[in-house]
This record gives C-alpha cells, sequence and structure tokens, in this order.
C-alpha cells in the first residue's frame, strides 16, 4: 500500500509534484541518488508525507506512478446487511435544527437514487410531537428515543444510544450535521462501530452499482476538493455543515412511521452543571443567510457601527476579519476564517477586509461575495461577484441610504 | 498528575499561496508550524504546569521533519517529548490516527489530562480528539475555552453556536480547547537552547505495539478517490470611479435585480 515509482521510467519532469497536495514529491538528481539512467538525468521520489491519495498518478506522462493495492481488509461484516439512509435529526432545547431539515433534503434525493428507505433519528425528551415536521421534510420512518438524560446534549449518552441504533437497525449511510454537536459525538460513534467518517461535505452523490457514498469536501481550505468513500464498513458515515444543501419546501400532512426505542442511559462520566445561552439575542453566524463584516479598514471600535448599521438594515449577522478580532475591536465571536468560524451565507459582504487567504477560506463558498474597499488590487475582489473600491465610511451608510429608498 | 498534549505539524497557509493557473497550492519553502489551535492546547499544558508543577508530555504523529513541532514544545518548557513516526502510518484517515495516538498514550506514562486542539488547519475534521477518547474509553469534553483543575476533576467551559455549558468531568479526560481559552507563551532564549539540544524520543508502529491492520492506509476505513480543483472563482463585477452614492446604487439595484436582497 504505497505509491510506487517505475524508476526506469521516470524522466524527472516534476509534473507530478504540481498535482500532490501534501508535498510529497521531490525531484532529485540521478546522480546523487547513485540511480543512473541512459536518457534521464532526475527522478521523481516519495518522502513520508505521502497519504497514497493518488493525485498524481493521472499527471503521469510517462506512467511511472502506480498506487499499488494493497491487501484490503476484510469487511467485517456483510455489507448486503445494512440498508437504508439516516439523518440524525439535531434538537437544541427541543427544537430541531435546520441544518437536520436540510440533511432530509438532500438525503431524500440519494434514498431515492438508491432506492432506500430514508429515516430521521430523534434523541430527546417530549418531543414525540416533532417527529411530524420530520416526515414532512422527507423523512420516511423516525427512530424516536426519549429519555430525560437526552434532552439536553451529553456526548456519552449520545454516542451509547445513536451506537446501539446503528448496530440494531443497520443503516447504509448516515448523515449528520457539522455543528458543534454533531462533529463531537459522531465522531466517537464512528471509532466505536468502526467505520469511516468524513467531515465537513460540501457535496453528496452515490454510486448505485457499488452503493457507494460519494463524499467531497475541501482539504487545505478549501483549495482542493477531494471525493472520499468508504468501501468495507458500513454505515458511511458523513458530517455536513449549515447551509451546504438547501431546506426543502415542506410537504403539509406528509406522514410515515415512528418507531419508539428504549435508551439505556448510563451514569455519565462528564456531567452539564449549568447551560447558558449568552449569544441568545445575536443572530448565528453559521446559520445567517447575510453576514456584513468588518476588517481592518475600520481603523477603531467605535466604526464597528458602521458595520451594525448596514446589517440591521438587512436583518444580518456580523462578521469581522481575523486583524479586527486581534486589534481587540470585536469579540472572537464574530471571526470568519481559517481560526474563526466558517460561513455560507447567501450574501457576504466584506468591508474594509483586504481578503488574506485565511479570511477567504472561511467565506470564498457564500452564495454572492461583495467587496468593499479603498485598494483597488486586494485580493477579496478576485473572489467577489461585486466589488466597490471606495471608501467603506462613505460607502457602506450610501448602501444603507440605497436600500432604504425603495 | 500528567498531562498530554497532542499536537500536529500543518503547512502554514499564511505562507501557502495559489498557483493562478492551475489553481493548485504552492508549498514550496512554505514553513511548517504547530497547528494553531494545538498552539492553544499547550499553553493549558502549561499554565497547568506553572500552578501545579504536573508533568506535560507532547506527543506528534507525522514524519521525520515533525520533530521541529517538539522542539518548539520543548523550547516553551514542557517536560518530554514523543514521535510517532513510521512509514507503516502513511495514509492514515482520522480512524487509523486515533487508533495509534491512542496506543501510543498507553505506552506512555498514564496520563490524566489529554488535550487536543479544536481541529487541525489543514485537514478540519475535529475527529481526532473525541475519536482517541472512544479508543481509550475516556470522557471527552469538545470545543472548550475554560479549563480548570481542582482535585481529581476537570472544570471547563464548553461552547455551543449559540452559548455554552459548564461542565465538571472526572480525569482521567480528554479535551479539546478553543483559541478562546488563552495566548500561546513565547519560547524563552533558555528553552531553545534545551530543545537545540534534546534528543526527540521516536516511536514506531511496533514500539506502541501496533495491530499493522489497524494502522496506515489498511487500518484507514476511508479511501480517497479523487482530488481536483475547485472551478476558480473570477472576479465578478467591479464598480468604480463614482461618486459613493452613486455606486452604492448601482450595487443596491444590482443585487435587487438579481433578488439577492
Amino acid at each position: 500500500m504505497a505509491l510506487k515509482i517505475t524508476e526506469e521510467k521516470c524522466a524527472g519532469c516534476g509534473l507530478c509534484i504540481q498535482a500532490c497536495p501534501f508535498g510529497a514529491l521531490v525531484v532529485e538528481s540521478r546522480e546523487k541518488l547513485n540511480k543512473p539512467h541512459s536518457k534521464f538525468k532526475k527522478l521523481v521520489t516519495v518522502s513520508a508525507a505521502c497519504t497514497v491519495c493518488g493525485a498524481c498518478v493521472s499527471t503521469c506522462k510517462f506512467d511511472a506512478l502506480k498506487v499499488e493495492e494493497e491487501q484490503r481488509a476484510k469487511p467485517v461484516a456483510n455489507l448486503g446487511d445494512y440498508k437504508g439512509l439516516w439523518v440524525f435529526a439535531e434538537q437544541r432545547g427541543g427544537v430541531i435544527q435546520d441544518v437536520a431539515y436540510e440533511l432530509l433534503g438532500k438525503g431524500r434525493e440519494l434514498a431515492d437514487e438508491l432506492g432506500v428507505e430514508l429515516s430521521a433519528v430523534l434523541m430527546g425528551h417530549q418531543m414525540k410531537d416533532k417527529a411530524s415536521a420530520l416526515f414532512e421534510h422527507g423523512a420516511d420512518k423516525v427512530y424516536y428515543v426519549d429519555d430525560p438524560g437526552l434532552a439536553e446534549y451529553n456526548t456519552e449518552p449520545y454516542t451509547d444510544v445513536f451506537s446501539d441504533l446503528i448496530n440494531k437497525y443497520k443503516p447504509e449511510a448516515v448523515l449528520a450535521g457539522a455543528t458543534s454537536i454533531g462533529r463531537a459525538f459522531v465522531a466517537r460513534v464512528a471509532v466505536r462501530i468502526k467505520t469511516g467518517l468524513t467531515a465537513d461535505c460540501t457535496e453528496l452523490g452515490v454510486d448505485t452499482d457499488k452503493r457507494l457514498l460519494l463524499q467531497t469536501r475541501p482539504a487545505f481550505g478549501g483549495n482542493i476538493m477531494a471525493t472520499i468513500i468508504c468501501p468495507d464498513y458500513r454505515p458511511q458515515m458523513a458530517t455536513v455543515r449549515h447551509k451546504v444543501f438547501k431546506k426543502p419546501v415542506p410537504h403539509q400532512g406528509r406522514t410515515g412511521q415512528v418507531i419508539e426505542e428504549k435508551a439505556v442511559i448510563k451514569d455519565c462520566r462528564a456531567k452539564v452543571l449549568e447551560v447558558l445561552h449568552e449569544m441568545q439575542n445575536q443572530v448565528n453566524l453559521t446559520e445567517a443567510d447575510i453576514i456584513v463584516s468588518g476588517g481592518r479598514g475600520l481603523g477603531k471600535p467605535e466604526n464597528f457601527k458602521v458595520i451594525e448599521e448596514l446589517a440591521n438594515e438587512l436583518n444580518a449577522a456580523v462578521g469581522a476579519s481575523r486583524a479586527a478580532v486581534d486589534a481587540g475591536w470585536i469579540s472572537s465571536y464574530h471571526q470568519v476564517g481559517q481560526t474563526g468560524k466558517t460561513v455560507r451565507p447567501k450574501i457576504y459582504i466584506a468591508c474594509g477586509i483586504s481578503g488574506a487567504i485565511q479570511h477567504l477560506v472561511g467565506m470564498n463558498s457564500s452564495d454572492t461575495i461583495v467587496a468593499i474597499n479603498k485598494d483597488p488590487d486586494a485580493p477579496i475582489f478576485k473572489i467577489a461577484d461585486y466589488g466597490i473600491v471606495g471608501d467603506l465610511f462613505e460607502v457602506v451608510p450610501a448602501m444603507v441610504k440605497a436600500i432604504r429608498n425603495r | 498528575m500528567h498531562v498530554v498534549v497532542c499536537i500536529k505539524q500543518v503547512p502554514n497557509t499564511t505562507e501557502v499561496k495559489i498557483n493562478p493557473e492551475t489553481n493548485t497550492l504552492i508549498r514550496d519553502g512554505v514553513e511548517s508550524i504547530i497547528n494553531p489551535f494545538d498552539e492553544n492546547a499547550l499553553e493549558a499544558a502549561l499554565v497547568l504546569k506553572d500552578k501545579t508543577g504536573c508533568k506535560v508530555t507532547v506527543l506528534t504523529m507525522g514524519p521525520p521533519q515533525a520533530e521541529a513541532a517538539l522542539r518548539e514544545a520543548l523550547s516553551r518548557g514542557v517536560d518530554d517529548v514523543v514521535l510517532l513516526c513510521d512509514r507503516a502510518f502513511a495514509g492514515s484517515d482520522t480512524w487509523a490516527t486515533s487508533y495509534a495516538i491512542a496506543q501510543a498514550i498507553r505506552n506512555l506514562e498514564k496520563a490524566d489530562l489529554i488535550l487536543f486542539g479544536k481541529q487541525a488547519i489543514d485537514g478540519d475534521t475535529a475527529q481526532v480528539g473525541p475519536g482517541v477518547a472512544e479508543m481509550l474509553d475516556l470522557p471527552v469534553i469538545t470545543y472548550v475555552r475554560k479549563l480548570e483543575v481542582e482535585g481529581d476533576k476537570v472544570k471547563v467551559e464548553r461552547v455551543f453556536e449559540d452559548g455554552y455549558e459548564r461542565m465538571e468531568v472526572p480525569m482521567p479526560a480528554v479535551i479539546t480547547v478553543l483559541k478562546e481559552m488563552n495566548v500561546p507563551r513565547m519560547a524563552s532564549l533558555k528553552g531553545r537552547m534545551r530543545a537545540k539540544k534534546a534528543e526527540i524520543k521516536m516511536l514506531t508502529a511496533a514500539a506502541i505495539n501496533a495491530d499493522p491492520e489497524k494502522v496506515g492506509l489498511k487500518g484507514s476505513p476511508t479511501r480517497v478517490v479523487k482530488i481536483f480543483s475547485p472551478p476558480a472563482k473570477m472576479g465578478g463585477m467591479k464598480i468604480e470611479g463614482g461618486e459613493p452614492q452613486e455606486m452604492a446604487d448601482v450595487l443596491v439595484s444590482k443585487l435587487r435585480e438579481r433578488k439577492i436582497i
């Protein structure tokens, strides 16, 4: 299981180096390596950074690169025993989160392609009536587990209950929101049942012949996309961020079967002492449809008022670049970018943000990007759908005025 | 008390540029750094060491070059570092990585607290911390912004999208930390000298009794089948040279036309 370089074929051209996302290929002189060749002076070598992803293989014009098929581990169970697609119906405070409906929308498409049932898994307390909304958004079945211990999220009982359900009912694929809840316990579930889990997918498809879930996700901050499969283990699991898929239009009156399951809640080690919803009054950045962000160009904390005014007018959330957060002008809760939040709103309005790559990776998948910057060469304009070259202190209030003048 | 901090060496993206023609990353000469969130985990451990005198061990899995990350950790004052390094680990996905790190921790002096950064900036999965906890059958609390040790318990603040929870967990436990937690310290000159001279302990797959079926590509349930560049986004419409109000009007009417607002 390795990348094999057929040394007598390698011309040392270096085409493969560009294709390698991991910087694992290096061209060296054959003389230095003591591997002479009648025609070629150079040879490519592979370092331990190689993950055997295979991205280089097709770039080689000399057929010198191959991924050697390793002996595959034997599947633990009969893959054919696993049927159906599941969506984890995340709830917070008894409210089913939008990401669950978004996943049911996409899940419905995939389940239809595979010709299988779509089920939702709801864990909570006194929430049985909420199953109807899951049916209306596309679920055929709802597995409902009721227990006071599941009312608020806690990793251990969620892991136990979800793993037990998977082992009992054997779905072939499971989707969950890539939220602070989904990302925390689903990773534990995947390890417990020994299967693959792909984080933060931005595209999902199916290979109906091989019955594989094709999971595409960005790597290296969105500069490279990778499609990942889980061939030998079931279920195939993936998490997906908010807003990646559209929330489907509910079919009023569409109904299905509720399967109630009993939970055995063990005493959990990590205990919740207090739940504080401190950010209740703010729009959640990751769920916002519109975000207005400010950066270094604002100059001082008071100037965020300009941003807030436009945000209020558009009913938008306020974002910020790392420069603004590090300067202490606004709390890190608002930070968009690599060390902040990744957002995907319908409109992202960047004001006084130059567009460092760390910021871009956090917002470049927004539907429409608007940039306002004094510097016409600012990198943010390269990815903006609409850009205004101008002083944000003049342009942003003018936008507020234009919006008011309908 | 023994605190183990798991870190990852990642490319410093401040230096990564995109080749506009191929739309791939230009990685030549890009330096490697400690994953920024892991720096906060490291700092949290050092704060505990300052307070309680606990022992801090830093563990990383990676190629031989990853020893640079461990030297950096040493220079900041940790007691011990371990490099988990073996070609057998190549191609590990988060399952196989979780297994290898858990196996390595089992082979260290018993750990009371295991710290991770919330996620690595190159992979962004946030899966290895919880995965290691599951492998070791330990409780895990993710997305922690505040941490205090009281007796044999850890008290933390765990952040959600819309608020936070105060939680408590008995040790041994696994915690993944946010950058809000602290500001990482700089290394001292003395620390740098020590780090330069230190010998880095390397562990192979055999040394941690790893099952060869469970590491590397063989132990990884997932496979990458295709890697491609996303379609390059071309710059859109630039509005310049007008009066601010004119330009704002043009923009707002464009957005309205396309029913964006």
